[in-house]
């Protein structure tokens, strides 16, 4: 996305607070107004104070009625100010932010497979975020600048336009040194950062495994890498801030030169006859504060480049091409009964690599296929397919005889019951996971989902029974009861269709063994498709798929398949006959 | 913090300098005004340009040595700054490599990355920050105050009132946000916590039509952390209304009581001039101040942090022992027990066994039985709360602990593996490993063929934690990095876990003849991968319900049999 885009998306997003944004600006314009009033105003009260008996003190009395009246109203300004810039910057990321969110869930598989957690999550979140405290500075900072610039220019060119010049030709001097050292630093700053991904990736995998260093007595030569990268780190660091920290003083130094600049040629006009010396001192506070929005204003501009570059790859995630729309007719079969087949299904998650091809497959009602093979044969592939979280690249998958493109996906889904190896929870109560296919069951149902499933003995072990809180991804329960919460949310809500995968290497036997009836119990009467690793569901299964390399290499029940002494002959007699 | 203030010592120098120079520098400023007061009360009546124009001069000179003092001073902290967090950061990392498993365990492995990061890089920047403006800033304030009773003691009274005001009113939007900003973190958090769950949990969410509520619910939170964005944002932008109105009210001040003053012909209008100077420079100042609070506090909490770190001291100490005693009895167990936590339910209690040299042991038993524990008790990585445990006659904790590690071969549960190349990552095992080494290694660990079909051989580079490899080919190079050590003890902790049966049977078939004397201990869930051991330990809740071989067991042992018969029929147990 280019950045015109990128900007014309936050201007879109800023329509709806354009009311804040034209009372942030009006009050800006009384803000810079006043502000700038308050130093001229000054000056003529000085002027009013010439030497001993020459003090005109009903005027400076008058004066001062102004100032305080400016500055009590530009405080007042200032401050509703900031309540509008808050109100406009928060809402507009609270927006951005539900819509990226809202894109998570109808962004296809394909995309959420190919980006790892992390990157999503820093979109949603950081770089929001960053767009936020660049969007702030920008409204707060940026019109004040620019504003107080110009009126600046005009009332000193208003003033005395000898004194005007002088600072309009010697201040861009410090905006010229400050990028000079900006893009000097530059590069120091990249290899810094170089070196600081350099180091973090050591941390990561010396800290982050620090029982097999200690295993293998690494120890010392982790440390000697490890200094090594930090001394490295210490020298371009110490370049990197030295450098960018003469910003400052430079540009305070151009500055005092600008000071100077006004005073001679401000004292020099006084003698002379052209100016008071009250008029001097307001030029000379205007020339003190004057480079103060020309460093605001670059800084913002950095700032903004760093905002939009974030907001870039948040809209990148929001445009982000959705999965096909459901079709506008949803053709429900009329009943479900389990009736599932596979039409010359091809398919792929990498053009260049074919996977699936040519896959066919007829399951009538209360069949159990058992899907077998290697690690990493792609048996997931298929519950991908059937679970429509992948569309096949040719060939049909159909549910009583539906193309299941022609239905909407809820329909779809709705009929199937998955228990998948990585069981993942939500945080919130027991009852809150239990109750996600059914959330209006009430407390008997759960509790007969629960103890079908062989889960209610634990659950009531637990501090407050079906109430207890469970953490981010069901911290504190084991693999074992995580599984069988798994099962229970199917078990409650009883789809004609169930696709289980039996994990089995995290969990011990016993608790294997009670999981394993609940599943026996859930897939009576009913079509289930199961990832098996155990000779009892495997053979017990009507149809076994067995895969190898992401191939169908053969299709068959148990006894047709071992006489065939085929890959599945030798799958067997490797795994199970020992 | 007072212990991490010694990684500053190195840079004393700098330390004191950096903000002498930066006194110095705020000196000079401190001066202008009162230049600029004397070409108005002198050179402007008197009508002396040759004046002005000197005192220009000097407005300039003051300004090149004050750069010239910054310039210095910048780099002095910077420098000083720097080098204080590469000391902390390495006497950190040294520190965390010298803890016990049992702290290792405690911190956790996210906290001691972000510790070392992101925590010391606060610190930096605290440090650089602190040395740079902490000294200056309150000296400025100060110091405009007493040239302000340099100038006229009775105007400088208006100072006295303004600068305490200004600070209280400071002080109290402070106190009252920044405790607030915490309340927004958590609410971030919140946020991000929905994010992440809906991105692991997306299968299950769609198979549950689920999206709408979960969109709520972030909407709810997202809401929530607006409502308090705007809130706290309320406070903090009371703050430069605020200031703004009392610095202008004290020059409002300062106008009037100059007006008087000059009027009686105590002081002259230059001298008004100067005041005024003084006053607005206390604000800029302050501003300055408030942003230095802000990031001294983060530094402040990022080193209470890490001096937690520097805290936790190691539970282990190590003896001096290298050789054990004679004999074939490599390792006895004598009513070992280990509880992870003083009040926890003990995690291994009462084992006793004995193993001989050269023998198998295999160690069977559900999750959260022990198996782990128990093997971790071998290369010392915890040490046992009761009992002891015996390496060739002697109190293993007589042992000097890396010269024991050296002697095991160790495969953990997670095989884990380090960004570099295949050959670098097997010579873990042994610095002096040879090629021949290294593929006798992966032929017994299954992994010869792999790694031959890969281009470059050994030389193929592994990406961090292995992740251009399957789980099953990292767990077999895990198993190969043991082997290339030949060690005495090598302990496999279900390290087969992610292999198809295939493989592991002739993984095992390979371990069974090793071409050197090895003890060998194999942790496992399958009754397959320990069947043929000379010993089985089967563990339940930190008991051994069981100890013998496959045929004792099978008779005596009601758990073992449970297993057995639980991952074999009845019919396929006698095959």
């Amino acid at each position: 996305m280019n950045r015109k885009n990128t900007l014309k998306t936050v201007f879109s997003y800023l329509k709806p607070y354009r009311v804040y944004l034209l009372c942030s600006l009006f009050l800006t314009l009384i803000t810079v107004a006043l502000t700038l009033m308050v130093p001229i105003l000054t000056g003529k009260a000085v002027d009013r104070i010439l030497g001993a008996g020459a003090v005109d003190f009903g005027g400076v009395i008058r004066i001062l009625l102004y100032i305080g009246g400016a500055v009590a109203i530009t405080s007042v300004c200032q401050w509703l100010m900031s309540l509008c810039n808050n109100r406009m910057t928060y809402g507009m990321v609270r927006d951005i932010r539900r819509d990226a969110f809202g894109r998570l869930r109808v962004l296809p598989l394909k995309y959420l497979d190919s980006h790892p957690i992390g990157d999503l999550v820093s979109r949603v979140i950081t770089d929001v975020d960053t767009l936020a405290d660049g969007l702030l500075m920008g409204f707060t900072q940026l019109f004040t600048g620019v504003v107080t610039i110009l009126g600046t220019l005009v009332i000193m060119l208003v003033l005395d336009y000898r004194i005007a010049l002088v600072v309009v030709f010697v201040t861009p001097v410090s905006l010229f040194v400050a990028s000079f050292i900006a893009k000097r630093t530059h590069s120091f700053f990249s290899a810094q950062a170089t070196t600081r991904g350099e180091q973090t990736a050591l941390i990561d995998e010396m800290i982050g495994q620090q029982k097999i260093v200690r295993a293998f007595s690494y120890e010392s030569r982790a440390k000697e890498r490890f200094e090594d990268v930090n001394e490295r780190l210490r020298a371009t660091s110490l370049k990197a801030i030295f450098y960018s920290s003469l910003v400052n003083p430079c540009t305070r130094f151009v500055n005092s030169l600008v000071y100077a600049a006004v005073g001679l040629v401000g004292a020099l006009s006084v003698i002379s006859g052209g100016l008071t010396v009250g008029l001097l001192s307001g030029f000379l506070s205007y020339a003190n504060q004057y480079t103060k929005p020309f460093n605001e204003i670059s800084g913002v501009v950095t700032e903004l480049q760093n905002a939009l570059a974030c907001a870039a790859r948040v809209f990148a995630l929001i445009e982000e091409k959705g999965e096909p729309e459901d079709p506008v007719v949803d053709r429900i079969p009329e009943q479900v009964d389990g009736d599932v087949s596979l039409h010359n299904v091809c398919f792929s998650y990498d053009p260049a690599k074919k996977l699936i091809e040519d896959l066919s497959l007829t399951v009538t009602p209360g069949q159990r296929i058992a899907i077998v093979g290697p690690t990493g044969c792609g048996k997931t592939t298929v519950i991908n397919l059937l679970m429509r979280f992948y569309d096949p690249d040719s060939g049909s998958v159909r549910v009583e005889n539906v193309d299941i493109r022609d239905m909407s996906r809820h329909s779809l889904r709705k009929h199937y019951g998955m228990v998948l190896q990585e069981t993942w929870l939500k945080s919130g109560t027991v009852r809150d996971n239990i109750v996600m296919g059914k959330p209006d069951a009430t407390d008997e149902e759960v509790i007969a989902a629960a103890k079908a499933s062989h889960a209610h003995s634990f659950i009531k072990r637990l501090p407050e029974g079906y109430n207890t809180k469970i953490g981010e991804d069901g911290g504190g329960l084991s693999q074992g009861q995580k599984q069988l919460l798994c099962i229970t949310r199917v078990m409650l809500c009883l789809p004609p269709m169930l696709i289980l995968d039996e994990a089995t290497s995290s969990i011990d036997t016993r608790t294997e063994h009670r999981i394993q009836r609940a599943f026996a119990k859930m897939m009576q009467g009913r079509t289930s498709f199961i990832v098996a690793h155990r000779l009892s569901t495997i053979r017990e299964a009507d149809v076994i798929l067995v895969m190898k390399d992401g191939h169908v290499v053969e299709q068959g029940s148990h006894e047709m398949l071992l006489a065939k002494r085929g890959f599945y002959f030798e799958l067997y007699n490797s795994q199970f006959a020992h | 913090m007072k212990k991490l203030l010694i990684y500053l010592k190195p840079y004393r120098k700098e330390a004191i300098l950096a903000p002498l120079f930066k006194m110095f520098e705020a000196i000079l400023e401190l001066l202008v005004p009162l230049v600029m007061a004397a070409i108005i009360d002198v050179g402007i009546p008197e009508g002396d340009n040759a004046f002005v124009w000197r005192m220009i001069g000097v407005l300039v000179l003051l300004g090149a040595v004050g750069l010239a003092a910054a310039m210095t001073a910048q780099y002095f902290s910077a420098k000083a700054a720097v080098g204080f967090a590469a000391g902390v950061r390495n006497a950190l990392f040294s520190h965390l490599q010298s803890l016990s498993y049992k702290e290792i365990d405690r911190l956790g492995t996210s906290t001691m990355i972000t510790r070392m990061t992101g925590d010391v890089n606060l610190l930096q920047t605290g440090v650089n920050l602190t040395l740079r403006l902490l000294l200056r800033s309150p000296f400025v304030v100060v110091g405009a105050m007493i040239m302000a009773f340099v100038v006229d003691p009775v105007s400088a009274l208006i100072f006295v009132a303004v600068i305490p005001l200004l600070c209280f009113v400071v002080w109290l939007i402070m106190r009252i946000t920044l405790p607030k900003y915490k309340g927004v973190q958590q609410r971030v958090d919140g946020v991000v916590l929905k994010t992440r769950e809906n991105l692991s949990g997306v299968r299950v969410i769609r198979a549950f039509n689920k999206e709408e509520a979960e969109q709520r619910e972030f909407g709810e939170k997202n809401e929530e952390l607006t409502r308090f964005q705007c809130f706290v944002g309320r406070i903090s932008a009371l703050m430069n209304p605020l200031t703004y109105v009392i610095v202008n009210l004290g020059i409002v001040a300062l106008i009037y009581v100059g007006a008087l003053r000059v009027d009686g012909g105590l002081i002259t209008q230059g001298m008004v001039v100067a005041l005024i100077n003084y006053m607005s420079q206390i604000l800029v100042e302050l501003v300055k101040f408030a942003n230095l609070v802000v990031t001294v506090t983060k530094a402040l909490a990022g080193a209470k942090r890490v001096s937690d770190v520097f805290a936790l001291s190691s539970s282990q100490t190590s003896g001096d022992r290298t050789e054990g005693e004679g004999g074939d009895e490599i390792l006895r167990f004598e009513e070992v027990g280990i509880r992870y936590y003083s009040d926890a339910d003990p995690a291994l209690s009462q084992i006793s066994f004995t193993v001989k040299q050269g023998q198998t042991v295999g160690i069977l038993g559900g999750t959260g039985s022990g198996k782990s524990t128990l093997v971790n008790l071998i290369p010392r990585f915890y040490d046992a709360t009761e009992g002891t445990v015996f390496y060739r006659g002697a109190d293993i904790r007589s042992y000097d602990a890396e010269c024991l590690r050296s002697r095991m071969g160790i495969v953990p549960q997670k095989a884990v593996l380090f960004r570099g190349t295949v050959r670098e990552n097997l010579k873990w095992g042994r610095e002096d490993a040879s090629d021949e080494d290294l593929w006798e290694a992966l032929r017994i660990a299954q992994g010869e063929a792999f790694v031959r079909d890969k281009a470059l051989g050994l030389d193929e580079p592994v990406e961090q934690n292995g992740r251009n490899f399957s789980g099953g080919q990292r767990q077999r190079l895990t198993v190969a990095r043991a082997l290339v050590r030949r060690p005495e003890i090598l302990i496999l902790d279900d390290s087969a876990s992610a292999l198809d049966y295939a493989t592991e049977a002739a993984l095992r078939n390979g371990l069974k003849n090793l071409p050197f004397e090895c003890t060998t201990f194999i942790v496992s869930q399958r009754a397959s991968s320990v069947r043929h051991a000379d010993l089985i330990i089967v563990l339940e809740d930190g008991c051994a319900v069981g100890m013998g071989t496959h045929e004792e067991l099978i008779t005596s042992c009601e758990v073992y049999r449970e297993i057995y018969y639980s991952q074999f029929e009845k019919e396929d147990a006698s095959v």
